[in-house]
């Protein structure tokens, strides 16, 4: 008797209250767009656990990559200091890939997709809320993992005999050159994170979109490996989002890269946005 | 009348063949019936087919590439690469069969000893372009005593040699090698060589002082013509100088080399109608043709260069391919196949299927089981499928571009049998995964990752070479040997490389990598088998 009767007005009062203020004040903008899906991003267990796997997965190949490689002595061996140490982004890269896939195929799995939609109608603007999200999320895993690899392939490597005594540089992010492979690995990783939310959008499931992602991704280089003929090859190298965008990683002999550096993340970059064009499209077009 | 419903029932759940059979039914319908995995396998078989198909047309040619500009289009390199085609030996392998041969025919039964003194050569000298030689020999530089069926280049043969590092051999038929007396020969220490012919069988002895006698080996050679070619021989392999490849494998330094070889104490039994020695270079097309000799009294003096024995892919410089290289697709079709093993279990968790399931069969293990046959089969007919017509049409397609290495039938099948496999047990592998974690996109990059990443950082990355071998080793790629399609010779040096066009070598050896994959799924299953009894669901 004396519950529901504080029970009744008090809440009804506030919520009602609530519902009726906000989205007079702001309607379904950008910025809300940007809390919300930082909100479930944030909320969500797996993103964190995924990140720092990513993060302790690169670290650790690009140590152990770092810690294979040694040159007989009296030999020059053709060693790309960078490259070797960042040899981790090719596995992080799959976790990065899975972190963004799942951003939006959890949505269709369990449904929130269609509350996401209903609260916020504008679905280029949820779509790039998320990708806004990921990217942050991504670029700041993706310094961590990166500063990492540097620092570990600096103290491996320097202890394997490549040190300046020897004739190779120490690994310092002082040099343009490494610097330009670390920063850009960062947005590669970021860039793998746009690809891979894109993809996850067109097809909505997590399964499919990640195998879509990974096969992207891993096929070019193996195939590129088999064809023979030189043309053929450098096409493909060219053209793969991997083989293309990795191209920012080397510091040594740049002269023999199938493309240039930032034209190299440029196509991966021109991958990610087809991605996120056709998710976009199918995204708007289709009924959630 | 409701009895009649029941009785039919029970008798299903209670004898345990019968339960299997419909458990396996069920996932069988199960699977049969979600149009998108269906669609999955289908589009598996196609992208394996169609990326190796695609690999066999760009293969096509760079033969003039080492000029740097390889402007021409694909179909420029038709006519040389025929002219290189290496001869066919008698167990069916391509061979490499030149070499400078001082003979005379020998009819019916005989046999002929020679002492060799002395084995030298000349190697390219390392410095600058390479235009230069310096004394050396190459590890298999070879010179002996041979008997042949006839001149023609991949006719059976036995041999008796001395070589460079590996002692005195008994080689036969390009692929025959046994070891006889360890050691270099020099002057001092001299070796003596004998074959002796008894019908179709030869029989092969070596000694240090020509009274003590030890048999290395003895062959049969089918089909031997009554009358042979036997004397000397000198060859010697080209050099190759491997530089230790840090971002695109091994580079290989290939020139040619040659030996020259003392032997002196010629003595022969049986029928020689001939009764002079000839000299000449046999299959000079292919070998580098350097060769000749010059007697003295009964002292033999004999330069050769060339190779009597296989022909690995790689060693030629690349214009020429293995079936291996039609089954690139095997990386797409995995992951496509990978996604739908996954999905068959994490779906079930998805919707809640699995109370279902689980209710109906509540022996857990069993329903893995079934799972994994069903799921394990459908992966190895699409396997099976997708990998046969790709090397049957690849094979076809690049024939005429470039030269393909001929494999027997068996080889093939293996190949063929042991990709479907791969997929299949990859298949069982991703289902096992998908039961640990329940989720589809957690499994499925875990599977992919283990299958595809360590292929591609042990062959197309960075990493040097021991820790590439390592890597191929221990992880589920080490699955891809299972592909190789000409086996390692031990008596061939050569870039032996798991990538490239016609490569294909792993660590392992085809099945034992194959092993490694099913080890890896054995522990996966046992591990999801114990999960699923342990948890709810």
């Amino acid at each position: 008797m004396r519950l529901p009767v504080p029970a009744n007005t008090v809440p009804t009062d506030t919520v009602s209250a609530n519902t009726r203020a906000a989205p007079r004040r702001h309607p379904f903008g950008l910025a809300e767009a940007l809390h919300a899906e930082w909100t479930k991003t944030r909320t969500t267990a797996s993103t964190g656990w995924l990140l720092l796997a990513a993060i302790a997965l690169t670290v650790a190949v690009g140590a152990a990559a770092a810690a294979g490689t040694s040159c007989p002595s009296g030999v020059v061996c053709q060693v790309d200091p960078a490259k070797v140490s960042l040899t981790g982004i090719d596995l992080g890269q799959a976790v990065v890939a899975m972190v963004a896939v799942l951003a939006i195929s959890n949505e269709y799995s369990t449904g929130m997709i269609r509350i996401t939609l209903s609260a916020m109608p504008r679905r280029t603007v949820v779509l790039a809320a998320k990708a806004a999200v990921l990217s942050g999320l991504v670029l700041a895993a993706g310094t961590i993992a990166v500063l990492g690899s540097v620092l570990a392939g600096r103290l491996i490597l320097s202890g394997h005999g490549f040190t300046p005594a020897h004739g190779y540089e120490l690994l310092s992010l002082d040099s343009p050159t490494v610097l330009r492979a670390a920063a850009g690995s960062v947005l590669y990783l970021a860039l793998v994170a746009l690809l891979s939310l894109g993809v996850a959008t067109a097809v909505r499931d997590s399964a499919v979109a990640i195998g879509i992602v990974l096969g992207l991704l891993y096929l070019f280089p193996i195939v590129a490996n088999v064809v023979g003929n030189a043309h053929w090859h450098r096409h493909l190298e060219q053209i793969g989002p991997m083989t293309a965008g990795l191209a920012i990683q080397a510091t040594t002999d740049l002269t023999s890269l199938p493309i240039s550096p930032w034209a190299g993340l440029g196509v991966l970059a021109a991958w990610a946005a087809a991605a996120l064009l056709a998710g976009g499209l199918v995204l708007r077009l289709r009924d959630a | 009348m409701t009895a009649g419903t029941v009785t039919p029932y029970r008798p299903g759940q209670q004898t345990g063949r019968d339960g299997f059979a419909q458990l396996l039914r069920a996932e069988w319908t199960k699977f049969r019936t979600v149009r998108g995995w269906v669609i999955g396998l289908v589009v598996a078989v196609l992208v394996m087919l169609g990326l190796g198909l695609f690999a066999a047309v760009g293969t096509s040619s760079s033969c003039q590439s080492t000029s740097g500009e390889s402007g021409g289009p694909a179909r420029s390199g038709q006519g040389c690469s025929t002219a290189s085609a290496p001869p066919v030996g008698p167990g069916g392998e391509a061979v490499s069969d030149s070499f400078y041969f001082v003979r005379q025919p020998l009819s019916g039964n005989g046999s002929i000893t020679v002492r060799v003194t002395s084995l030298t050569g000349l190697i390219p000298s390392r410095n600058g372009a390479g235009t230069g030689t310096q004394p050396g020999l190459v590890p298999w530089a070879k010179a002996g005593i041979i008997i042949k069926a006839s001149t023609q280049p991949g006719s059976a043969y036995a041999a008796m040699m001395v070589t460079a590092d590996h002692g005195v051999r008994m080689q036969d038929n390009f692929t025959g090698d046994t070891a006889g007396q360890p050691g270099t020969v020099t002057e001092s220490d001299p070796r003596w060589l004998r074959l002796t012919r008894s019908g179709d069988t030869i029989t092969g002895y070596d000694s240090a002082d020509a009274l003590h006698w030890a048999q290395v080996g003895t062959v049969h050679l089918t089909g031997l013509p009554l009358t042979v070619q036997a004397g000397l021989f000198a060859a010697s392999p080209a050099y190759i100088a491997v530089t230790q490849g840090l971002g695109g494998g091994q580079n290989g330094i290939i020139a040619p080399s040659q030996d020259t070889a003392v032997f002196d104490h010629v003595s022969r039994s049986g029928t020689w109608p001939a009764g002079t020695w000839t000299g000449d270079y046999i299959g000079a097309d292919y070998g580098s043709g350097i060769g000749g000799y010059h007697q003295a009294g009964g002292r033999f003096t004999v330069t050769g260069s060339g190779d009597i024995a296989p022909v690995v892919p790689g060693q030629a410089g690349g214009e020429d391919l293995t079936v291996t290289t039609f089954l690139v697709g095997t990386f797409a079709g995995l992951i496509a196949v990978i996604v739908v093993a996954a999905m068959f279990i994490t779906v079930e968790y998805r919707r809640g299927l699995i109370r279902t399931t689980l209710i109906v069969s509540p022996r857990r293990g069993r329903v893995l089981a079934a799972k994994a046959i069903v799921i394990g089969s459908v992966a190895f007919v699409a396997g099976l499928v997708a990998a046969a017509a790709a090397v049957i049409f690849g094979t076809q397609l690049a024939r005429g571009r470039v030269y393909v290495f001929p494999v027997s039938w068996l080889t093939e099948l293996r190949i063929v049998v042991g990709t479907a496999a791969l997929v299949a047990v990859a298949a069982v592998l991703a289902l096992a995964v998908g039961t640990m974690l329940r989720r589809s996109a957690a499994a499925v990059t875990i599977v992919i990752v283990v299958i595809v990443l360590p292929y591609l950082l042990g062959v197309v990355s960075v990493l040097p070479a021991s820790a590439a071998d390592w890597v191929l080793r221990i992880t589920p790629a080490a699955a891809f040997a299972v592909q190789q399609a000409i086996p390692q010779y031990s008596q061939v040096t050569a870039l032996y490389s798991p990538g490239g066009s016609g490569g294909g070598y792993f660590p392992l050896a085809p099945w034992a990598g194959f092993a490694v994959l099913c080890g890896w799924a054995a522990i996966a299953v046992a591990l999801a088998l114990v999960l699923l009894r342990r948890r709810d669901v």
